[in-house]
């Protein structure tokens, strides 16, 4: 499979992953980053920021669109991806890991229970995908 | 996708390279192979192939197409040579721009008019009413859809395309053209281009487009898209029908006098000379703009808080590292170094006017 077990989903092709102190790294999938293509900035917000779920947190911009991020998920901004400022190709190469975008302090685990999983998100790639 | 878009015979190919297809100007196109940023860069350091087989390809033949061509475009049609080429335009009675071409002389009286996929359909419209109404001998042939077109550009496209011939040697003069046989396959091959670099555009069958473009790929040419395309001609600061000219903007604001030859008679000649004396109110230039933010097509340009123009093309530039931008700004404003602002999306960026095309091949 290509999207991994160890992580959440949502329909607006955000990930997020939780770590074992309550916080949760958030990024773009693969197929969001496809569809976007050269990534040449982010707009992001600060640490502190609070965010609510599938509010829209900053902008990815890339060589031929600029689209929003939206959180998938409530809680407080405890750190933000500082190498993508200078590497925002990051996000294509490897959207998964090193691309990163925020690391967010979640309100409730039993949040991620309201995203897709792995397996439910690549049936709502495939249905998107023949519509 | 949407329904009815028309595939290049290289429809197949693309696929089995996984580029991601877009639809443009009603074809179904790839906007890249594997990154629009890498795609350029491989054009400025070695060798990138694009297929353009969407573009217009119109064969004109028969009595007085020469003077039917010199009435079409700004350029002159009359004293280009046959194995010669011309970038011009066609303009309507008002002067503004129904499309931008190169045309190539192939005999005394046929031409090769190439023209934008997304005006085909109107300059072929265009043409046939000035033959009916003036130059009844002429003929029109439409070959688009019946043959393919493959661009070959970069430092290393003319010895990529030498490895390929057989023939002695690949050593074209920019804008003439000549007939190759390419492994076997006979193709047109015009030395021009859309992207700053050396290179070729290539006409051939349909049936033999896969096998070339594989061939051209075994020799190290990269696949390239339209993503990247974009990139490369915003760079050598070439218009693009739709952002920077259009039926409403004259060849004169798009600093495009020198293709127009106003001691001739052609189509909008009299509103280009009335411009002249008028003067024209707003005039093209390149920006480099601060930040990481794109400018982007439609953004103003503003002077002291004024809104002085409007942003017709950006990009972030992979040669440069700089973010660039194209635009229309008031003509008394428009010297090399003025500075603006241009509002992105609410904030304003700092921009600079350049002198020239952003990237040019020493």
């Amino acid at each position: 499979m290509m999207y991994s077990t160890d992580r959440r989903y949502s329909k607006e092709h955000e990930w997020a992953k939780p770590e074992s102190d309550n916080t949760v790294f958030v990024g773009i999938t693969d197929y969001a980053q496809a569809q976007l293509g050269d990534v040449v900035y982010l707009a992001l917000p600060s640490v502190g920021t609070k965010l609510a779920q599938f509010e829209e947190f900053g902008e990815v911009e890339s060589v031929k669109a600029v689209s929003s991020v939206f959180s998938p998920i409530t809680g407080t901004v405890v750190s933000v991806n500082e190498m993508l400022l200078n590497q925002p190709e990051l996000v294509n190469q490897d959207p998964h890991g090193k691309g990163w975008i925020i690391k967010v302090e979640i309100e409730n685990l039993s949040e991620l229970n309201t995203l897709l999983n792995a397996e439910e998100y690549e049936a709502f790639l495939s249905r998107s995908e023949h519509s | 996708m949407p329904e009815n878009l028309r595939r290049t015979p290289l429809f197949d190919t693309h696929l089995l390279l996984k580029a991601r297809m877009v639809p443009f100007a009603g074809w179904e196109m790839p906007v890249q192979f594997t990154s629009i940023l890498n795609e350029a860069r491989s054009v400025r350091t070695q060798v990138g192939i694009f297929d353009v087989s969407h573009m217009g390809r119109l064969y004109l033949m028969g009595t007085n197409t020469s003077g039917l061509m010199d009435w079409l475009v700004t350029n002159d049609a009359f004293t280009l040579k046959v194995g010669r080429a011309r970038y011009a335009l066609l303009c309507n009675e008002n002067g503004g721009i129904i499309d931008d071409c190169i045309f190539y002389r192939l005999e005394d009286e046929r031409y090769l008019l190439i023209c934008n996929a997304s005006n085909r359909e109107k300059v072929v419209s265009w043409i046939k009413q000035w033959i009916d109404q003036r130059f009844t001998g002429v003929e029109l042939e439409d070959k688009t859809e019946s043959t393919a077109m493959i661009a070959i550009q970069g430092p290393s496209a003319a010895s990529m395309l030498n490895s390929c011939l057989r023939e002695d040697s690949f050593n074209m003069r920019p804008f003439s053209w000549k007939t190759s046989d390419i492994e076997g396959t006979i193709s047109f091959v015009g030395c021009t281009g859309y992207t700053g670099e050396e290179g070729f555009e290539m006409i051939l069958p349909s049936t033999k487009s896969s096998t070339i473009w594989k061939l051209f790929c075994g020799k190290n040419a990269v696949p390239c898209g339209l993503g990247s395309r974009d990139v490369l001609r915003l760079e050598a600061g070439l218009p693009l029908h739709g952002n920077e000219i259009d039926e409403s903007i004259t060849p004169l604001e798009a600093g495009l006098d020198r293709f127009v030859r106003m001691d001739k008679d052609f189509i909008g000649v009299e509103a280009l000379r009335q411009r002249v004396k008028d003067g024209i109110p707003r005039r093209l230039v390149g920006l480099i703009t601060e930040g990481k933010q794109i400018a982007r097509h439609g953004y103003a340009i503003l002077k002291e808080g004024r809104n002085v123009g409007q942003v017709t093309s950006g990009t972030y530039s992979p040669t440069l590292d700089r973010n660039i931008a194209l635009g229309y700004v008031s003509n008394q404003l428009a010297r090399s170094g003025s500075t603006f602002q241009v509002n992105i999306r609410g904030t304003m960026i700092d921009a600079k006017v350049v002198e020239g095309p952003f990237y040019s091949r020493k």
